[in-house]
C-alpha cells in the first residue's frame, strides 16, 4: 500500500514552511502515522516527489503506545495522537496531511514548545497545601482527571482557547477537577478566583474538546463537575 | 545554596528532586522531554508494600524475602531490607499527595503479582505509572513555585564533567546539556543524580519501553568511567503483544487477577504454568514464566505461539480493575481479552543492572548518585512486578537524604555557581541510524531468554569489526554494548533472567556481582559482593 504523505516542514519559528510530499510503503496493516514518520527519519537519503532530499522531521514521541501525549500532531485537519493513527484508516483517502499543532511556538516542522501548558497549571494554582482525601465516591474523578496527557489536543479545536489568552482550556480544567474534588472545601474556595478567571470566564461551553482527546477523558463530566465544586460551592 | 543536577523526570527523578525539595535543596529536573512522557507513565500493575489490607498477615520481613528470592539472591539484603520496610509509608505518601488507588470501603485494596504469595501490589486499576507520575508532577509543581525545582524539560545529557581529586580520586563536579530546541550546550556545577531509565534505546523496537531513550545518557556514563554492575540481567516479561515500533506490555496484573497462559499441543490448550508450578502457576516470578514460554515455543509438539486465556474473568474485574488494558488490547489487536485468547510473546521489559551504587545510592565518583531503572540495586538477578516503581521512588528518596546530609555539612563552602550562561552549539554528532540498528541486531540475537556462550562471543566479535568505522558517539555505544556481553560471558552460570545453555546449573561461585568498567587499558570485567560498594 502507497500513502501520499504531505509533511509540514519548518527550520524554525522564524523561516518560511511549506508542505512536503514524500510517497511512503508499508504492507503492515499495524502501521500508524508515528510508525511512518520513525521509518522515514531511518532512511537516511529519502527523497520526496520532486526528487528532493527530505532529511530529518522534526516531532516528537515516546511511548508509542497513547499514554505520554508527546506525538501530538494535526492529521488532515484534525489534532490527534500519530501513534493513535493507522494508516489504514486512510485508506481510501490514501493521502495523510501532516501539521504542527497551530496554538504552540514551533520549534521545528511537526514540533511545538507546550511548556506554557505547565505554565497555565501553575497560574491555576494547582498546588495541595494538605492532603487529598479519595472516597468511594471521589477516587473515580480523580483516576479520570489524572489521566490528562497535557498534549494540547483539546486546546487545537477550543475556539476560545487563544495562546496568550486568560482561558486555559480543557487541559487546565481536566487536572484541576482532581484538586476540586478531593482537597478540603478550604482549598476549592482558594483555587477559586484563578478558576473563574482561567476557565469558567472564558469557556464556551462548545465542547469540541469533548470527543477528541486521545486519553478518551470524559471531558463533559469532569467539568460539569469541577464547575459545580469551583462556581457554585456544591458538596464534593 | 548549590544547585543538585538530577538527570530524569521519571518517576525516580522527581522522587529525588521532590525529597531535595523538603530539604530545602535546589535542584534542576533535566529531561529531554517533560515529566508526561516519561517512561514512568506506563507502569501498569502496581506498587508493592506490605500494607496488609487483605487479611493475609503480609509484613515487610515477608516482602523483602519474596523480592531476594526473585533476585535469586545477589542483591544487596540490607538495601532491600531498607526498601521493602519503607514501601508501606511510599503508599501511604502517594495516596496522600493525590494517587486515586483503588479502594474498598475507604481502604487501599491490593492485588496478587507474580512471585508473591500474598496481596501485596496496591494499584489504580492498571495506571499505576500514570497516576504516581501525574501525583508527583503535581508535588514537583509546588517546589517550582517556590523556587525549589527548576525544570530544564528540553534538555539532554551531553557529558559528565569529572575531576581527580589530589588524593587521586574521582570526582563528579557537573554536568553538560545540550538544549534540544536551540542545540545550544551549557554547563551546570554542582552534585549530580542520574535517574535516566534503562537502557531501551541500546535494542531499539523490540522492548516495552520508550523510544524517546536512545540510551545514549549510559553510553556516557559507561565511558566516563562510572561502574555498571550486572549489565547481563535483562527481564523478558511474559506476556507482551507486537505493535508498530515496538513491544506492548500486557500487565502482569492480568495474571494477577486470573488470566492463564497456554500453548496448543495436540490440538488442546495446554496450560503449561499451572502444570509445571501447581503452587504459583501463572504468577511464577517472570524470568520462570519467559523461560517457559521459550520452551515450548520450541518444543516441536506444540504450536508456535502463547495465548493469554483472559476469558474467565469477572464483569467486575474489567469494568474496576483492567478496563483500560481491554481497551489497549482490543485498540492494537481488534481482540477482545474478555471473550477471545491473546497472542502474547515474551519481550525486553526492564533492566536490572545498570550503574553500580552502595546502599545509598552513591556511585564508584565521588558527588554522583544514581536511581531508578539506570542503577543496579534491588533486583538481583529478576525483578518483582510491582517493585519497580517502588525502587525508583524509594531510590530518588535515599540518593536525595544523602545528598542533603553531605550538603549541609558543606553548606559554608559552597555556594551555587551559575554558570549556566550558554557555551556554544552543542557537539551535534549522535550514532547513525544504520549502527543504532546494527547493534541492537546483534544484541538482540546474543542476549535471548536462552543464551550460550558462543553466540555471545560471536556478537561480540560482530561489535568490535563495527568500531572499525565507528564515530565517536557510536564508539561509546559499541564499549557499553560490549561491557553487556563480556559481563554475560563472565558469568558462567544461570541464575534468575540470565540462562545459559551451556551453564544451565546456578554456581554459588558468582553469587554477586559482575561489574563492568571502562578504564584506560579498557573495558574491565571483574566481580564483587552485593553491598561492598
Amino acid at each position: 500500500m502507497e500513502y501520499r504523505l504531505e509533511i509540514w516542514r519548518q527550520e524554525n519559528s522564524d523561516s518560511p514552511g511549506r508542505f512536503q510530499t514524500i510517497l511512503y510503503q508499508t504492507g503492515d496493516e499495524r502501521e500508524t502515522v508515528a510508525t511512518a514518520l520513525t521509518n522515514i527519519n531511518n532512511t537516511p537519503g529519502m527523497q520526496d516527489i520532486n526528487g528532493n532530499p527530505v532529511g530529518e522531521i522534526g516531532w516528537e514521541c515516546s511511548c508509542l503506545q497513547k499514554k505520554c501525549g508527546a506525538c501530538a500532531v494535526v492529521i488532515n485537519g484534525t489534532p490527534g495522537l500519530a501513534c493513535d493513527s493507522f494508516l489504514r484508516n486512510y485508506i481510501r483517502k490514501k493521502t495523510i496531511k501532516l501539521a504542527p499543532l497551530s496554538k504552540f511556538p514551533l520549534i521545528r516542522d511537526l514540533w511545538v514548545d507546550r511548556s506554557i501548558l505547565r505554565q497555565d497549571l501553575k497560574e491555576l494554582g494547582l498546588t495541595a497545601a494538605g492532603d487529598f482525601a479519595f472516597t468511594d465516591r471521589n477516587n473515580d474523578t480523580a483516576f479520570e482527571a489524572s489521566k490528562c496527557l497535557q498534549c494540547g489536543c483539546c486546546l487545537e479545536v477550543c475556539p476560545n482557547y487563544v495562546p496568550g489568552g486568560k482561558f486555559f482550556g480543557a487541559a487546565g480544567y481536566v487536572p484541576e477537577t482532581k484538586f476540586l474534588t478531593a482537597l478540603s472545601s478550604e482549598e476549592a474556595k482558594r483555587l477559586k478566583p484563578a478558576y473563574m478567571t482561567h476557565i469558567y470566564g472564558g469557556c464556551g461551553k462548545s465542547l469540541a474538546c469533548k470527543d477528541i482527546c486521545p486519553a478518551g477523558i470524559d471531558i463533559d463530566r469532569l467539568l460539569s463537575r469541577s464547575n459545580a465544586v469551583a462556581v457554585w460551592g456544591r458538596k464534593k | 545554596m548549590e544547585k543538585v543536577n538530577i538527570i530524569g523526570a521519571g518517576l525516580a527523578g522527581l522522587s529525588a528532586a521532590c525529597s531535595l525539595a523538603e530539604n530545602h535543596i535546589p535542584s534542576r529536573l533535566i529531561s529531554v522531554q517533560p515529566s508526561e512522557r516519561a517512561q514512568s507513565v506506563l507502569a501498569a500493575g502496581g506498587i508493592n508494600g506490605a500494607l496488609n489490607t487483605m487479611g493475609e498477615n503480609d509484613c515487610t520481613e515477608n516482602h523483602m524475602e519474596d523480592t531476594l528470592r526473585a533476585g535469586v539472591y545477589i542483591a544487596d539484603p540490607e538495601a532491600v531490607r531498607g526498601m521493602t520496610k519503607a514501601a508501606p509509608g511510599i503508599i501511604s505518601d502517594m495516596h496522600r499527595i493525590g494517587v486515586p488507588f483503588n479502594l474498598k470501603d475507604g481502604k487501599i485494596v491490593q492485588r496478587n503479582f507474580g512471585g508473591q504469595k500474598k496481596k501485596r501490589t496496591a494499584y489504580a486499576k492498571s495506571s499505576t505509572g500514570k497516576m504516581l507520575m501525574t501525583a508527583l508532577i503535581d508535588e514537583a509543581r509546588k517546589h517550582e513555585m517556590n523556587g525549589l525545582i527548576e525544570r530544564y524539560a528540553h534538555h539532554e545529557l551531553s557529558g559528565l564533567l569529572i575531576q581527580s581529586t589530589e588524593s587521586g580520586k574521582r570526582e563528579c563536579v557537573g554536568v553538560t546539556v545540550a538544549d534540544t530546541y536551540s542545540h545550544t550546550q551549557q554547563s551546570f556545577a554542582g552534585k549530580t543524580i542520574l535517574a535516566f531509565g534503562g537502557m531501551n534505546g541500546l535494542f531499539p523496537g523490540i522492548t516495552t519501553g520508550t523510544t524517546a531513550n536512545s540510551g545514549e545518557a549510559a553510553a556516557i556514563a559507561f565511558s566516563a568511567g562510572i561502574r555498571f554492575s550486572n549489565l547481563e540481567m535483562i527481564q523478558y516479561h511474559p506476556t507482551t503483544i507486537g505493535i508498530a515500533g515496538k513491544r506492548c506490555l500486557i500487565s502482569e496484573a492480568a495474571r494477577g487477577e486470573g488470566g492463564r497462559l497456554f500453548v496448543m499441543r495436540e490440538g488442546k490448550p495446554w496450560y503449561y504454568m499451572e502444570e509445571k508450578y501447581p503452587e504459583l502457576g501463572n504468577l511464577m516470578p517472570r524470568d520462570v514464566v519467559s523461560r517457559e514460554s521459550w520452551f515450548v515455543l520450541h518444543d516441536p509438539t506444540c504450536g508456535d505461539q502463547v495465548y493469554l486465556d483472559m476469558s474467565s474473568l469477572s464483569k467486575e474485574v474489567w469494568k474496576d480493575r483492567l478496563p483500560d488494558l481491554r481497551e489497549e488490547v482490543m485498540h492494537y489487536l481488534g481482540i477482545d481479552p474478555a471473550k477471545k485468547p491473546v497472542p502474547v510473546d515474551p519481550a525486553i521489559h526492564y533492566f536490572m543492572g545498570g550503574i553500580d551504587v552502595d546502599i545509598c545510592h552513591r556511585t564508584n565518583i565521588a558527588g554522583l548518585y544514581a536511581a531508578g531503572e539506570c542503577c543496579s540495586q534491588y533486583h538481583g538477578a529478576n525483578r518483582l512486578g510491582g517493585n519497580s516503581t517502588l525502587g525508583a521512588i524509594y531510590g530518588g528518596r535515599v540518593a536525595a537524604r544523602d545528598l542533603a546530609e553531605t550538603l549541609m555539612t558543606l553548606k559554608e563552602e559552597h555556594e551555587d555557581t551559575e554558570n549556566s550562561e550558554p557555551e556554544g552549539n552543542a557537539a551535534d554528532e549522535k550514532p547513525g541510524a544504520e549502527a543504532v540498528l546494527s547493534i541492537g541486531g546483534i544484541l538482540k540475537e546474543s542476549l535471548g531468554i536462552v543464551r550460550d556462550g558462543e553466540e555471545m562471543e560471536n556478537g561480540l566479535e560482530k561489535l568490535k569489526k563495527l568500531e572499525l568505522k565507528a564515530s565517536q558517539s557510536e564508539k561509546r555505544r559499541l564499549y557499553l554494548a560490549e561491557a553487556i556481553l563480556l559481563s554475560a560471558l563472565y558469568r558462567k552460570e544461570s541464575r534468575g533472567a540470565h540462562y545459559r545453555r551451556d551453564y544451565p546449573g546456578k554456581n554459588d561461585a558468582f553469587r554477586g556481582l559482575v561489574t563492568a568498567e571502562m578504564t584506560e587499558d579498557g573495558i574491565q570485567i571483574g566481580n564483587m559482593a552485593a553491598g561492598e560498594q
